[in-house]
């Protein structure tokens, strides 16, 4: 597959010019080092050697076996390595359900500054005064963003989020008495990690059928609601981008059985100074800093899903918290009592709140309510433009992203949703979110974000409507697709079934 | 309006193309009473200028290890971090990438992390790593659930020479699944008893948790430990410091099957505590229980090698209800900066950090032992941090070293048997000759000051 047989034009495939390096483990040569520690100065060094601290029954029988490199070598290894990934800053992720927006370098130089970077966790409040008044902002913004009373931003990803909801709803019915109350009703809609993070809090996921739109069937809950309910955990908008109208009545209904509402907020970027979780009758909600609030993904993580709840829930929360002082200063307070929560050994990932306070400075109210406009646009766009060939199940009008079907293209031309994702990476685009909702057929869930320009999206229109061609005339190349990436579809089954999980070998030549 | 490219034209065409007049008609389909009437009551945005100024108010309100001298370990410390490492993990191509589900433009995030697998495994002498976990605390909660649910056994017990971060992170996420922690207790070695502990091994036991070397600093009799407990049939989790494996024996030689750990001092910035580096490893036969992400090598249809993300059966969003752990990301950023450090430092760059490490250790146990009235209560070997005893309270003494620019370590109150005089101080490869000398020079001016001085901070 060359290039030249690639549509020409703006929409031509585009030739990856990188070739994977090899494994650094086959890179060392003995005697050769980039990073070297000074001995002790002076008079101290004398007799002192690693030995008096540690004798010969102690130490491992073999130094491990690692790679010597020049840092030169480091440089061009890992910076090799680097061209092979497709990013932001190359081009679009039109990911439904991730929101992949522009990650500003402002907040990236803000965190790593001196005097925050290089806080030891065991400091005292003295040490801490800039950096407590920042956080305690930043709890108080997403307060106000979503309509809540109290924040904890210590869980470390949107699924530690849940998991920390789930816990500070148990607590309440236990410190109600409510043993019983261990039933968590969830859509059948749901991401996976809804019901896994209710099961590892100790409590049981119980699915409910939602209608074909994705939102809650009202009989349904009704009907699932009742003394053993502690609550129900819902998207919204939900997985299909649908904004659930009937969400005060699901409230009610809930409420009146003696349940919580959980608030996943994966799609907070559609509803920002819009609608408020707390105003529709949430009791607890988690936000994703690495979608809604800009700070990047960096390859899997870490990312930040602070939580924000009612003032019922607030005493349940881990500690520490964040407490101002008649004087205006800051201090920490641990969460009372013998059975007091934790989920991480500190105060989760700081670094990714600070990038997301900046973010949250740097906008606004009104700037994070036109970011969620430009976002509801951008989507409503490419929904209008796209719809011709990738009719959408629920074409109500959506909010920041849609589910649009393959169905059309795999009935025709025998092309299934997944071809035209691979396809899309020829083109220098990544793939939509595929295959998800499962109640959509070929779902291909599209999110553009609202950091897209016009031109941006106008480009992706192009490439798709290139792909409607070539699946009509020459439906291989989206079968076969990718051709112009650094690797092809790679076989995932033989990954599984013959796991190859690190490199063997010896290092150094 | 930053970082939102639409121009009032923009917006036009693109209204017109939708079929609505103005933007408020998309949100039109929102019910009325859950809209919110107003505008948020945020500040106004600021330029970014404006924004810039801000943090350098709060880092300035700050005191950080930069500016004060670093005595501070239990975890996380002060280590040095190369200028590779800055400079590579902010390539826009690692930074602004997302996680790697489409394998064939995401091969720099999943090489990466085969190696950081590889280099894990070599450290830690066990057959399989995941791509990271949050930090050390939820990656011993996670090893201990791996290890109960190969045995089929719901009791684990922990040493009281853990760390008391993670088992208040343990006890958290142990409870869900109803599980019963016993502790073994320590001697006045500072270590574990192993025959305390040999007779707390029922045939209910299905984990036994060490750390070594242990919250004290001290390196646990490792050998008898794992031989008792693999007797018992019991799974060993090991909790390390990977920085003490340049040196120390591998959990890998002294019987344990699962590894966990925190790597931040593998080129990773403290942050107060936060993004930090888990690490999880375990031996063959535990690999299908291993939670997060794992990579694997593989061939497209071509044989060219490549890797993807593989095992993805134990995952969640396949398993939803029936998955033992919900964890979804993993914290790739960092494995990225262990990884590039680890590169940097190669195998005898390692032995060298671990050397530096523990000579300061000694020197630091030598100058203090001359200052009247100041005891190293544990003579045991040890790695990286040393126990004080002084004849004064801890924290008396760790806030009058903070008025000298000192941060003299974490008072021990009731934690490992140790009292209100003890005091637990990490000495790094970043410590000079200076910084000790100081160290023993402020402790012996905090000894002979008057008893109740008021400490100015």
């Amino acid at each position: 597959m060359s290039n030249e047989t690639c549509p020409t034009g703006q929409t031509a495939a585009r030739r990856w010019n990188a070739e994977a390096p090899d494994s650094i483990f086959a890179k060392g040569v003995q005697g050769r080092r980039a990073l070297g520690f000074a001995p002790l100065s002076g008079d101290l060094s004398g007799d002192l050697t690693g030995a008096t601290e540690l004798p010969e029954a102690a130490r491992r029988a073999q130094p491990a076996d690692l790679p010597s490199l020049s840092e030169p070598q480091v440089m061009r290894h890992f910076t090799q390595l680097s061209t092979l990934n497709h990013h932001i800053e190359r081009g679009m992720y039109p990911l439904g359900s991730c929101t992949m927006k522009y990650n500003p370098r402002l907040n990236e130089q803000l965190a790593g500054l001196a005097g925050l970077a290089d806080l030891h966790p065991e400091q005292g409040v003295e040490d801490l005064q800039g950096l407590l008044m920042g956080l305690k902002l930043l709890e108080e913004n997403l307060c106000e963003l979503t309509g809540f009373d109290a924040c904890s931003l210590i869980p470390a990803a949107g699924a530690h989020g849940e998991y920390l909801g789930m816990l500070v709803i148990r607590a309440l019915h236990l410190q109600n008495g409510d043993t019983d109350r261990t039933e968590i009703l969830i859509p059948d809609s749901a991401h996976g990690t809804n019901p896994a993070s209710v099961v590892i809090a100790g409590m049981k996921p119980r699915t409910i059928k939602s209608r074909q739109d994705g939102c809650i069937d009202l009989d349904a809950l009704r009907e699932a609601v009742g003394p053993q309910t502690a609550g129900i955990m819902i998207t919204n908008p939900n997985t299909l981008g649908l904004f659930e109208r009937d969400i005060r009545q699901v409230a009610d209904i809930v409420h009146q059985a003696g349940g919580r509402l959980y608030m996943d907020g994966a799609n907070m970027n559609a509803i920002m100074g819009k609608a408020r979780p707390g105003d529709m009758g949430f009791d607890v909600v988690h936000l994703n800093l690495h979608k809604t609030m800009s700070t990047p993904h960096g390859g899997g993580g870490p990312g930040a899903g602070p939580i924000c709840v009612t003032a019922e829930l607030a005493p349940f929360l881990p500690g520490p918290w964040i407490r101002r002082q008649a004087d205006g200063s800051l201090d920490l307070e641990n969460q009372p009592g013998p059975g007091s929560t934790s989920i991480h050994s500190y105060f989760g990932n700081v670094g990714v709140c600070l990038r997301a306070l900046s973010y949250m400075l740097r906008l606004g109210g009104d700037g994070l309510t036109r970011a969620t406009e430009c976002a509801v646009l951008n989507a409503n766009y490419l929904l209008a433009r796209l719809k011709e060939f990738l009719p959408v199940t629920h074409d109500k009008g959506c909010l920041h992203e849609f589910v649009a079907s393959g169905s059309v293209w795999k009935q025709e031309y025998g092309v299934r949703t997944l071809d035209i994702a691979k396809r899309l990476l020829d083109y220098g685009l990544h793939a939509p979110t595929i295959y998800f909702p499962l109640i959509v057929d070929e779902a291909f869930m599209v999110e553009p974000t609202e950091t897209e320009s016009r031109e941006s999206l106008d480009s992706f229109v192009a490439v798709m409507e290139t792909l409607w061609q070539e699946a009509r005339s020459n439906p291989e190349l989206l079968t076969e697709a990718p051709h112009t990436t650094p690797v092809g579809r790679l076989d995932e089954a033989g990954a599984a079934r013959n796991p190859d999980l690190r490199h063997l070998g010896p290092c150094n030549c | 309006m930053p970082y939102v490219p639409h121009t009032p034209e923009d917006i036009q065409a693109m209204l017109e193309v939708i079929g609505v007049s103005h933007v408020d008609d998309l949100f039109a389909h929102l019910p009325a009473e859950a809209r919110l009437d107003r505008s948020l009551d945020l500040p106004d945005g600021l330029t970014e200028e404006e924004v810039r100024q801000y943090f350098k108010q709060m880092a300035r309100l700050n005191h950080g290890q930069e500016e004060l001298t670093s005595f501070l370990g239990g975890g996380v410390y002060d280590a040095v971090v190369p200028a590779a490492v800055d400079a590579l993990s902010s390539r826009s191509e690692f930074l602004t990438a997302y996680t790697p589900y489409q394998p064939e433009v995401s091969q720099g995030t999943l090489q990466v992390i085969y190696e950081w697998q590889t280099y894990i495994c070599r450290l830690t002498g066990m057959d399989v790593s995941n791509a990271s976990m949050y930090d050390g605390a939820t990656a011993l909660a996670e090893g201990i659930s791996m290890a109960l649910a190969a045995k089929r056994k719901s009791t684990v017990i922990l040493p009281e020479t853990l760390n008391p971060r993670y088992r208040r992170v343990v006890n958290t996420m142990m409870a869900g699944e109803q599980v019963n922690i016993l502790t073994a207790p320590v001697g006045p070695e500072g270590t574990i008893l192993v025959d305390e502990l040999a007779a707390m091994l029922t045939p209910e036991v299905g984990c036994v948790v060490i750390q070594n070397p242990n919250y004290l600093g001290l390196v646990e009799e490792v050998d008898a430990l794992g031989r008792v407990v693999n007797e018992a049939g019991a799974v060993l989790v090991a909790a390390v410091n990977p920085v003490s494996l340049s040196l120390l024996k591998t959990p890998a030689e002294y019987g344990a099957q699962i590894v966990v750990g925190e790597a931040q001092p593998f080129g990773i910035y403290p942050t107060w505590g936060g993004p930090l580096l888990g690490f999880l490893a375990c031996a063959d036969q535990h690999k299908r229980r291993i939670p997060g992400r794992v990579v694997g090598r593989t061939s497209d249809g071509q044989g060219r090698p490549g890797y993807v993300l593989t095992l993805q059966t134990r995952e969640q969003h396949i398993r939803r209800e029936k998955a033992t752990s919900n964890i979804c990301s993993n914290q790739g950023l960092n494995a990225l900066r262990a990884t590039i450090y680890l590169a940097m430092l190669g195998g005898e760059g390692l032995v060298e950090l671990g050397e530096a490490n523990l000579s300061r250790r000694a020197a630091l146990r030598r100058l203090v032992q001359d200052v009247p009235g100041v005891e190293v209560p544990f003579a045991g070997a040890g790695f990286n941090e040393l126990v004080l005893r002084l004849p004064r309270p801890a924290e008396a003494f760790r806030a009058f070293a903070r008025s000298r620019g000192l941060l003299a370590g974490i008072p021990l109150d009731g934690v490992a048997g140790c009292g209100e005089n003890d005091i637990l101080v990490a000495v790094t490869e970043k410590r000079t000759a200076e910084d000790l000398r100081a160290y023993a020079r402020v402790l012996a001016e905090f000894l002979d000051g008057p008893e109740e001085e008021e400490v100015q901070a």
